[in-house]
Protein backbone atom coordinates (compact mmCIF):
# COMPACT_ATOMS: atom_id res chain seq x y z
CA UNK A 1 0.00 0.00 0.00
CA UNK A 2 1.35 3.48 -0.94
CA UNK A 3 2.29 6.29 1.00
CA UNK A 4 -0.40 8.72 -0.37
CA UNK A 5 -3.20 5.52 -0.25
CA UNK A 6 -2.25 5.32 3.83
CA UNK A 7 -2.56 9.82 3.77
CA UNK A 8 -6.31 9.45 2.01
CA UNK A 9 -7.45 6.70 4.27
CA UNK A 10 -6.67 8.23 7.57
CA UNK A 11 -8.12 11.11 6.46
CA UNK A 12 -11.05 9.22 5.63
CA UNK A 13 -11.35 7.39 8.48
CA UNK A 14 -10.93 9.98 10.82
CA UNK A 15 -13.55 12.40 8.96
CA UNK A 16 -16.16 9.71 8.18
CA UNK A 17 -15.67 8.26 11.71
CA UNK A 18 -15.08 4.85 9.62
CA UNK A 19 -13.31 1.85 10.41
CA UNK A 20 -10.09 1.49 8.26
CA UNK A 21 -10.72 -2.22 6.66
CA UNK A 22 -14.13 -0.15 5.23
CA UNK A 23 -12.03 1.53 3.26
CA UNK A 24 -11.64 -0.29 0.36
CA UNK A 25 -10.76 0.77 -3.09
CA UNK A 26 -14.10 0.16 -4.37
CA UNK A 27 -15.81 1.69 -1.42
CA UNK A 28 -17.89 4.72 -2.51
CA UNK A 29 -17.53 7.33 0.01
CA UNK A 30 -21.57 7.85 -0.04
CA UNK A 31 -22.87 4.93 -1.00
CA UNK A 32 -20.65 2.51 1.44
CA UNK A 33 -19.27 5.11 3.45
CA UNK A 34 -22.16 6.83 5.29
CA UNK A 35 -20.69 10.48 3.79
CA UNK A 36 -23.25 12.97 2.57
CA UNK A 37 -22.57 15.21 -0.23
CA UNK A 38 -21.10 18.12 2.64
CA UNK A 39 -18.82 15.15 3.31
CA UNK A 40 -17.41 14.69 0.17
CA UNK A 41 -16.68 18.48 -0.16
CA UNK A 42 -14.95 18.67 2.94
CA UNK A 43 -13.11 15.50 2.35
CA UNK A 44 -11.98 17.04 -1.19
CA UNK A 45 -10.62 20.10 0.99
CA UNK A 46 -8.68 17.99 3.39
CA UNK A 47 -7.27 16.20 0.36
CA UNK A 48 -5.79 19.58 -1.17
CA UNK A 49 -4.54 20.78 2.26
CA UNK A 50 -2.83 16.92 3.21
CA UNK A 51 -1.27 16.94 -0.18
CA UNK A 52 -1.01 20.71 -1.29
CA UNK A 53 -2.75 20.64 -4.34
CA UNK A 54 -5.79 22.04 -5.91
CA UNK A 55 -8.56 19.54 -6.87
CA UNK A 56 -10.55 21.56 -9.34
CA UNK A 57 -14.80 20.89 -8.93
CA UNK A 58 -14.68 18.91 -12.04
CA UNK A 59 -12.43 16.46 -11.22
CA UNK A 60 -13.53 16.62 -7.68
CA UNK A 61 -16.84 15.28 -9.06
CA UNK A 62 -15.34 11.82 -10.21
CA UNK A 63 -13.86 11.31 -7.24
CA UNK A 64 -16.47 9.06 -5.79
CA UNK A 65 -14.63 6.22 -4.08
CA UNK A 66 -11.54 5.98 -2.58
CA UNK A 67 -10.01 4.48 -5.30
CA UNK A 68 -10.94 7.62 -7.22
CA UNK A 69 -9.19 9.78 -4.72
CA UNK A 70 -5.94 7.41 -4.26
CA UNK A 71 -5.66 7.79 -8.23
CA UNK A 72 -6.33 10.76 -8.73
CA UNK A 73 -3.95 12.42 -5.87
CA UNK A 74 -1.13 9.42 -7.30
CA UNK A 75 -1.50 12.09 -10.53
CA UNK A 76 -1.46 15.06 -9.10
CA UNK A 77 1.22 14.43 -6.51
CA UNK A 78 3.20 12.68 -9.06
CA UNK B 1 -24.18 33.95 27.41
CA UNK B 2 -24.23 36.83 25.38
CA UNK B 3 -19.88 37.08 25.74
CA UNK B 4 -18.02 36.89 22.08
CA UNK B 5 -14.50 36.92 23.95
CA UNK B 6 -12.23 34.80 21.88
CA UNK B 7 -14.53 35.31 18.53
CA UNK B 8 -13.13 37.04 15.43
CA UNK B 9 -15.34 39.15 12.89
CA UNK B 10 -15.73 40.75 9.91
CA UNK B 11 -18.10 43.55 9.85
CA UNK B 12 -18.78 45.22 6.00
CA UNK B 13 -20.34 48.51 6.10
CA UNK B 14 -18.76 49.55 9.00
CA UNK B 15 -18.67 53.03 8.31
CA UNK B 16 -22.55 53.33 8.19
CA UNK B 17 -24.88 53.87 10.84
CA UNK B 18 -26.20 50.32 12.20
CA UNK B 19 -22.47 48.42 10.99
CA UNK B 20 -20.81 51.01 13.19
CA UNK B 21 -22.93 49.87 16.16
CA UNK B 22 -22.66 46.30 15.34
CA UNK B 23 -18.85 46.57 15.15
CA UNK B 24 -19.19 48.75 18.83
CA UNK B 25 -21.32 46.27 20.33
CA UNK B 26 -19.63 43.07 19.16
CA UNK B 27 -16.13 44.57 20.52
CA UNK B 28 -17.92 45.73 23.42
CA UNK B 29 -18.65 41.68 24.28
CA UNK B 30 -15.25 40.70 23.59
CA UNK B 31 -14.94 40.01 19.86
CA UNK B 32 -11.88 41.23 17.78
CA UNK B 33 -13.75 43.11 14.69
CA UNK B 34 -12.42 43.87 11.22
CA UNK B 35 -14.01 46.67 9.63
CA UNK B 36 -14.72 47.23 5.97
CA UNK B 37 -16.07 49.81 4.35
CA UNK B 38 -15.70 52.17 1.45
CA UNK B 39 -14.87 55.16 3.46
CA UNK B 40 -11.35 54.55 5.41
CA UNK B 41 -11.83 57.95 7.43
CA UNK B 42 -15.38 56.80 8.67
CA UNK B 43 -13.52 53.33 9.49
CA UNK B 44 -11.28 54.76 11.12
CA UNK B 45 -13.55 57.20 13.17
CA UNK B 46 -14.99 53.63 14.30
CA UNK B 47 -12.20 51.88 15.45
CA UNK B 48 -11.33 55.32 17.83
CA UNK B 49 -14.78 54.42 19.33
CA UNK B 50 -13.68 51.02 19.85
CA UNK B 51 -10.76 52.20 21.31
CA UNK B 52 -8.88 48.52 20.51
CA UNK B 53 -6.88 47.86 17.09
CA UNK B 54 -9.31 46.48 15.14
CA UNK B 55 -8.39 45.90 11.13
CA UNK B 56 -9.30 48.19 8.68
CA UNK B 57 -10.06 46.92 5.49
CA UNK B 58 -11.46 49.24 2.65
CA UNK B 59 -13.35 47.40 0.36
CA UNK B 60 -15.52 48.30 -3.34
CA UNK B 61 -18.09 45.45 -2.67
CA UNK B 62 -19.71 46.44 -6.45
CA UNK B 63 -16.09 44.87 -7.41
CA UNK B 64 -15.42 41.28 -7.15
CA UNK B 65 -11.77 41.03 -7.30
CA UNK B 66 -12.16 43.68 -4.20
CA UNK B 67 -15.07 41.03 -2.85
CA UNK B 68 -12.69 38.22 -2.87
CA UNK B 69 -9.61 39.24 -1.35
CA UNK B 70 -11.67 40.44 1.85
CA UNK B 71 -12.08 37.47 3.31
CA UNK B 72 -8.56 35.92 3.12
CA UNK B 73 -7.55 39.92 4.34
CA UNK B 74 -9.35 39.44 7.31
CA UNK B 75 -8.63 36.08 8.35
CA UNK B 76 -4.72 36.99 7.92
CA UNK B 77 -5.53 39.49 10.02
CA UNK B 78 -7.02 38.41 12.85
CA UNK B 79 -6.31 34.42 12.24
CA UNK B 80 -9.37 33.06 10.89
CA UNK B 81 -12.62 34.21 11.40
CA UNK B 82 -16.10 33.03 13.22
CA UNK B 83 -18.50 35.92 12.80
CA UNK B 84 -19.40 37.56 9.24
CA UNK B 85 -21.85 40.07 9.13
CA UNK B 86 -22.99 41.03 5.81
CA UNK B 87 -24.21 44.46 6.68
CA UNK B 88 -23.24 46.80 3.96
CA UNK B 89 -26.35 48.27 1.49
CA UNK B 90 -26.81 50.65 -0.96
CA UNK B 91 -30.06 52.26 -2.49
CA UNK B 92 -30.91 53.59 -5.80
CA UNK B 93 -34.62 54.18 -5.78
CA UNK B 94 -36.96 54.69 -8.80
CA UNK B 95 -39.79 53.68 -9.67
CA UNK B 96 -40.02 50.58 -11.34
CA UNK B 97 -41.18 51.60 -14.89
CA UNK B 98 -38.11 54.05 -15.06
CA UNK B 99 -35.37 51.59 -13.29
CA UNK B 100 -32.38 51.70 -15.29
CA UNK B 101 -30.24 48.18 -15.77
CA UNK B 102 -27.52 49.50 -14.09
CA UNK B 103 -29.47 51.24 -10.92
CA UNK B 104 -30.91 47.18 -10.62
CA UNK B 105 -27.79 45.56 -11.22
CA UNK B 106 -25.78 47.89 -9.08
CA UNK B 107 -28.10 47.26 -5.81
CA UNK B 108 -27.88 43.65 -6.49
CA UNK B 109 -23.94 43.24 -7.29
CA UNK B 110 -23.56 45.27 -3.75
CA UNK B 111 -25.91 43.80 -1.30
CA UNK B 112 -26.54 40.57 -2.62
CA UNK B 113 -23.83 39.32 -5.02
CA UNK B 114 -21.07 40.40 -2.66
CA UNK B 115 -22.70 38.89 0.43
CA UNK B 116 -22.86 35.26 -1.48
CA UNK B 117 -19.55 35.95 -2.52
CA UNK B 118 -18.20 36.66 1.29
CA UNK B 119 -20.53 34.00 2.92
CA UNK B 120 -19.27 31.10 0.57
CA UNK B 121 -15.12 32.79 1.07
CA UNK B 122 -15.82 32.46 5.29
CA UNK B 123 -17.79 28.27 5.01
CA UNK B 124 -14.11 26.51 4.48
CA UNK B 125 -12.69 27.93 7.93
CA UNK B 126 -16.26 27.75 9.77
CA UNK B 127 -16.64 24.01 8.50
CA UNK B 128 -12.86 23.63 9.50
CA UNK B 129 -13.40 25.05 12.71
CA UNK B 130 -17.53 23.37 13.11
CA UNK B 131 -18.60 26.82 14.29
CA UNK B 132 -19.42 29.73 12.43
CA UNK B 133 -21.74 32.50 12.13
CA UNK B 134 -23.23 34.59 9.26
CA UNK B 135 -25.73 37.39 9.96
CA UNK B 136 -26.94 39.19 6.90
CA UNK B 137 -28.55 42.45 7.05
CA UNK B 138 -31.76 42.73 5.17
CA UNK B 139 -34.65 45.15 5.54
CA UNK B 140 -38.83 45.09 6.18
CA UNK B 141 -38.72 46.67 2.73
CA UNK B 142 -37.69 42.76 1.59
CA UNK B 143 -40.13 41.31 3.52
CA UNK B 144 -42.80 43.93 2.97
CA UNK B 145 -41.77 45.52 -0.65
CA UNK B 146 -41.42 49.44 -1.29
CA UNK B 147 -42.30 51.70 -3.60
CA UNK B 148 -39.62 52.97 -5.80
CA UNK B 149 -37.46 50.16 -4.00
CA UNK B 150 -37.87 47.32 -6.50
CA UNK B 151 -33.91 46.67 -6.69
CA UNK B 152 -33.29 47.02 -3.16
CA UNK B 153 -37.22 44.79 -2.28
CA UNK B 154 -35.04 42.07 -4.30
CA UNK B 155 -31.96 42.07 -2.75
CA UNK B 156 -33.34 42.44 0.53
CA UNK B 157 -35.47 39.24 0.00
CA UNK B 158 -32.67 37.25 -1.82
CA UNK B 159 -30.46 37.87 1.04
CA UNK B 160 -33.12 35.89 3.37
CA UNK B 161 -33.54 33.13 1.11
CA UNK B 162 -30.23 32.75 0.28
CA UNK B 163 -29.45 32.20 4.01
CA UNK B 164 -31.79 30.15 4.78
CA UNK B 165 -30.55 27.75 2.06
CA UNK B 166 -27.18 27.92 3.40
CA UNK B 167 -28.22 27.53 6.83
CA UNK B 168 -30.15 24.11 5.26
CA UNK B 169 -27.03 23.22 4.04
CA UNK B 170 -23.98 24.15 7.46
CA UNK B 171 -26.25 23.38 10.01
CA UNK B 172 -24.46 19.87 10.82
CA UNK B 173 -21.60 21.58 11.32
CA UNK B 174 -22.00 24.20 14.04
CA UNK B 175 -22.42 27.17 11.30
CA UNK B 176 -25.83 29.19 11.74
CA UNK B 177 -27.15 31.81 8.92
CA UNK B 178 -29.58 34.33 10.09
CA UNK B 179 -31.12 37.29 8.88
CA UNK B 180 -31.64 41.08 10.52
CA UNK B 181 -34.78 42.90 8.90
CA UNK B 182 -35.08 46.39 10.69
CA UNK B 183 -37.64 48.83 10.07
CA UNK B 184 -37.14 52.67 10.18
CA UNK B 185 -33.93 53.15 12.40
CA UNK B 186 -33.20 56.68 13.06
CA UNK B 187 -30.02 57.94 10.85
CA UNK B 188 -28.29 60.53 9.09
CA UNK B 189 -31.00 59.63 6.43
CA UNK B 190 -33.81 59.74 8.47
CA UNK B 191 -32.63 63.37 10.21
CA UNK B 192 -33.51 64.79 7.13
CA UNK B 193 -36.95 63.77 6.81
CA UNK B 194 -39.82 66.59 7.54
CA UNK B 195 -42.23 66.93 10.15
CA UNK B 196 -45.07 64.98 7.77
CA UNK B 197 -43.46 62.95 6.11
CA UNK B 198 -41.87 62.00 9.83
CA UNK B 199 -45.09 61.62 11.13
CA UNK B 200 -46.29 59.19 8.18
CA UNK B 201 -43.93 57.01 8.96
CA UNK B 202 -44.62 56.90 12.52
CA UNK B 203 -47.94 56.47 12.17
CA UNK B 204 -47.44 53.11 10.79
CA UNK B 205 -44.74 51.73 13.67
CA UNK B 206 -46.71 50.71 16.64
CA UNK B 207 -43.69 51.17 18.82
CA UNK B 208 -44.59 55.55 17.44
CA UNK B 209 -40.65 55.79 17.59
CA UNK B 210 -37.77 55.83 15.35
CA UNK B 211 -35.66 52.36 16.10
CA UNK B 212 -31.47 53.01 16.99
CA UNK B 213 -28.83 51.38 15.53
CA UNK B 214 -28.15 50.08 18.46
CA UNK B 215 -31.16 48.22 19.08
CA UNK B 216 -30.35 46.12 15.81
CA UNK B 217 -26.57 45.66 16.80
CA UNK B 218 -28.13 44.10 20.29
CA UNK B 219 -29.62 41.81 18.22
CA UNK B 220 -26.36 41.10 15.87
CA UNK B 221 -24.71 40.37 19.50
CA UNK B 222 -27.84 37.94 20.13
CA UNK B 223 -27.70 35.82 17.13
CA UNK B 224 -23.69 35.70 17.16
CA UNK B 225 -23.20 34.39 20.62
CA UNK B 226 -23.56 30.71 22.26
CA UNK B 227 -27.45 31.93 23.08
CA UNK B 228 -28.53 31.60 19.86
CA UNK B 229 -26.75 28.45 18.87
CA UNK B 230 -29.69 26.60 17.98
CA UNK B 231 -31.42 29.59 16.12
CA UNK B 232 -30.39 29.31 11.88
CA UNK B 233 -32.48 30.19 9.08
CA UNK B 234 -34.42 32.85 10.77
CA UNK B 235 -34.93 36.53 10.24
CA UNK B 236 -35.58 38.54 13.62
CA UNK B 237 -37.24 41.53 12.60
CA UNK B 238 -36.58 44.69 14.41
CA UNK B 239 -39.31 47.31 13.37
CA UNK B 240 -41.12 48.30 16.46
CA UNK B 241 -44.39 46.16 15.50
CA UNK B 242 -44.39 47.58 11.86
CA UNK B 243 -44.27 44.61 10.58
CA UNK B 244 -45.16 41.34 12.54
CA UNK B 245 -44.21 38.20 10.42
Amino acid sequence: MSDIADRVRKIVVEHLNVDAEKVTEKASFIDDLGADSLDQVELVMAFEEEFSVEIPDDAAEQIQTFGDAVGFLQKAVG
Amino acid sequence: MFDLSGKRALVTGASGGIGREIAKAMAAAGASVALSGTRVGALEDTAKEIGKACPILPCNLSNLDDVDKLVPAAEAALGGLDILVNNAGMTRDNLFMRMKNEEWDEVIAVNLTAAFHLSRAVLRGMMKQRFGRIINVSSVVGVLGNPGQGNYAASKAGIIGMGKALAHEVASRGITVNAIAPGFIGSAMTDELNDKQREGILATIPAGRLGTAAEVAGCAVFLASDAAGYVTGHTLNVNGGMAMI
